[in-house]
């Protein structure tokens, strides 16, 4: 058992140092071919598989006891599973953890990049269900990475065409498809649009876990990344326009939608708690 | 030092921890550990099968942590595997060596060495025991050393494969020897096209169920391979690692109770003649444990697996790739989860198209 103040019975952030290793190649992998799915071979880890083992794998792989922790789940740092994650991480590391984006070195989430720029000393990972942007065009996996070798993403692009044909505009929620370096197409997790330009030429290393699909991969700092769109319907974020915190009175974020039972009221709060939180303490 | 919010959420899952140690401590008997180990032999093989441990003791550990939760049990003790650190791959297990507990043959009357029947509820009714409801230990423990004293002096089994008659023959397809390693599912992502190790590793940990239900699909119509058990053995393998600081020495390090299955099937073959080779084949299934449905039916989708066609259980990915255990039920479950950033986006392209952006 290797040092580790505050479980016994674990090593260090859980896996074994074998396991850890080999994720850490793979993750230097697609560091090295950005957008790149990387098979790995994904550990079970006692959360459940399909709730941000992928992200957590490579946390748990890359963490330090100098570290410092950020989770969150839709933006939220006290979301059901971000606490439960952020929990198995220092049950068996004993790192320290924060909601303040600038304070943490690796921030690990579900659904959203924090609204706060992010620098090259913090590396930013995020959870994936599915990693195969061509997983529409073909369900099986011996066929769409034959797609990805030769480039072929046509199948991508008509999706987003019938969208518009059928629909009179792209019709992509979250999740909308990214070309990393002019080479491979990426899905970037299911992150609203509004994320999405944070990937572009960006600080932070970016790196995505799918645990449950065995896949990792990467955008490392300052890599193209474009969201994918024809010259017509150009790619276009959620609309935010005249939308106001109601806690921070932030504006030109992403937001929660709240709908109170008990006065009927209708309002919106930033999806970024920590970011709103910072706020809020700043002005008292 | 960094701060960290303590709000509702953390503390609203505290308490539902809390609730659900209630829930488990309920009733005024304690379940023992070894009480779990020795009388729930069965649920007990199906949790170390799945999760690809051979950890009985373990295994009850984990059946009693979630209520006798199968999925749950296998969730832990999968968790638990992936903080041991792989020392060593056993040396290759030969079943013919098996110290025999069951053994029967659906294909032939007479086998050589008989027909073992072994302990299976193949041939009881299975009729509410009332009985049970009172039986006392005393009295089952007499049974049970009467059955042992009735038993003793009895030989230990080993026996030659069923199939070897067929090899003798020269029915049997003849199949090239292929003695690569092993493909470790438990290292590296499946493959695809799969060897047919990783194939046969990734159906034994598979949900039971779930293989059970493409198996039969097959034999109903979905697929063509209805095959004849030519072999099931159900016994005790040696498990041997060898030893690193001289070659050609072996330790022995424990035993282990598992089912294997010889699946026939009838193989065709082209040859320069007018008509086709008709041959007997093999689907081959191997699970931890009693559970012979699930080496029945992986004997079925190994085979299956093997064969052109349409129907599901031909298709590689299809039966591979959505029956493990955590997984499905992990991804089922994430449902559960908060989703309302991708929903607000969705919701988005549905409030543009409401106004005609």
């Amino acid at each position: 058992m290797a040092d580790n103040n505050k479980n016994p019975h674990y090593n260090f952030a859980f896996l074994d140092e074998g396991s850890k290793r080999e994720i850490r190649r793979s993750i230097l992998k697609a560091v090295a071919i950005p957008g790149y799915q990387v098979p790995f071979g994904s550990r079970e880890l006692p959360i459940g598989r399909g709730w941000g083992t992928g992200g957590l794998q490579i946390t748990l792989s890359i963490i330090g006891k100098a570290d410092v922790l950020k989770v969150i789940d839709q933006g939220s740092d006290d979301s059901v599973n971000a606490v439960s994650i952020r929990k198995l991480a220092v049950a068996t590391t004993g790192i320290e953890t924060t909601a303040y984006t600038n304070e943490a070195t690796v921030i690990q989430s579900r659904h959203r990049i924090p609204e706060e720029k992010l620098r090259n000393d913090q590396i930013m990972v995020l959870q994936v269900p599915n990693p195969e942007p061509l997983r529409y065009v073909t369900p099986k996996e011996a066929v769409s990475r034959k797609l990805h070798a030769e480039a072929e993403y046509s199948g991508i692009w008509l999706r987003l065409y019938e969208g518009i044909v059928k629909y009179g505009h792209t019709v992509t929620g979250a999740d909308h498809p990214v070309s990393v370096s002019g080479r491979y197409v990426m899905n970037p997790s299911p992150i609203p649009r509004f994320d999405n330009p944070k990937l572009h030429n960006s600080d932070c290393l970016y790196l995505f876990g799918a645990g449950r699909e065995k896949k990792i991969y990467a955008v490392p700092p300052h890599t193209d990344v474009v969201s994918l769109a024809y010259d017509d319907y150009p790619f276009s974020i959620e609309n935010v326009k005249g939308r106001v915190c109601k806690l921070c009175g932030a504006t030109g974020v992403f937001f929660d939608e709240i709908f109170d039972s008990d006065t009927n009221e209708h309002f919106f709060q930033c999806s970024d708690s920590g970011f709103c939180e910072k706020r809020r303490r700043e002005v008292n | 030092m960094a701060y960290v919010a303590v709000t509702g959420g953390q503390k609203a899952i505290e308490e539902s921890i809390k609730l659900l140690k209630y829930y488990r401590t309920d009733g005024d008997n304690d379940l023992e550990i070894e009480a779990i180990k020795d009388k729930m032999k069965l649920l007990v093989d199906r949790v170390i099968s799945e999760a690809g441990l051979y950890a009985p003791t373990y295994a009850a550990l984990a059946l009693k942590q979630c209520e006798g939760s199968l999925e749950e049990a296998v969730f832990i003790l999968r968790a638990y595997r992936s903080t041991l650190t792989r020392n060593h791959y056993s040396k290759t297990l030969n079943s013919v060596k098996m110290r025999i507990v069951r053994r029967i043959s659906a294909a032939f009357k007479e086998i050589p060495g008989g027909q073992v029947l072994g302990p299976t509820y193949d041939y009881v009714h299975r009729l509410l025991d009332f009985g049970i409801l009172d039986e006392g230990k005393k009295e089952n423990k007499k049974w049970r050393s009467d059955y042992e004293k009735y038993q003793e002096g009895h030989e230990v089994y080993t026996f030659q494969k069923v199939s070897d008659i067929l090899k003798d023959e020269g029915l049997l397809e003849e199949v090239e020897e292929d003695s690569s390693d092993a493909f470790d599912i438990t290292l590296n992502k499946l493959p695809l096209p799969a060897p047919r190790s990783a194939r046969l590793q990734t159906m034994t940990r598979a949900d039971t169920g779930y293989v059970s239900g493409l198996a039969y699909s097959s034999l109903r119509g979905f697929g063509s391979v209805h095959p004849t058990v030519g072999e099931l053995r159900t016994g005790w393998l040696e498990v041997e690692v060898p030893y690193v600081l001289e070659e050609g020495q072996d330790i022995y390090v424990g035993e282990i109770l598992v089912t294997e299955v010889e699946s026939f099937v009838s193989a065709s073959r082209k040859t320069k003649k007018e008509h086709d080779e008709i041959k007997v084949g093999i689907g081959y299934g191997c699970v931890f444990g009693r559970n012979e449905t699930k080496a029945i039916s992986i004997s079925i989708l190994d085979r299956a697996l093997r064969t052109q066609g349409d129907a599901p259980v031909n298709d590689e990915e299809f039966v591979l790739l959505h029956g493990d255990c955590l997984e499905m039920n992990g991804f089922l479950s994430h449902l559960k989860l908060p989703h309302y950033v991708t929903f607000q986006s969705r919701l988005d392209q549905l409030r543009k198209k409401k106004e005609g952006l």
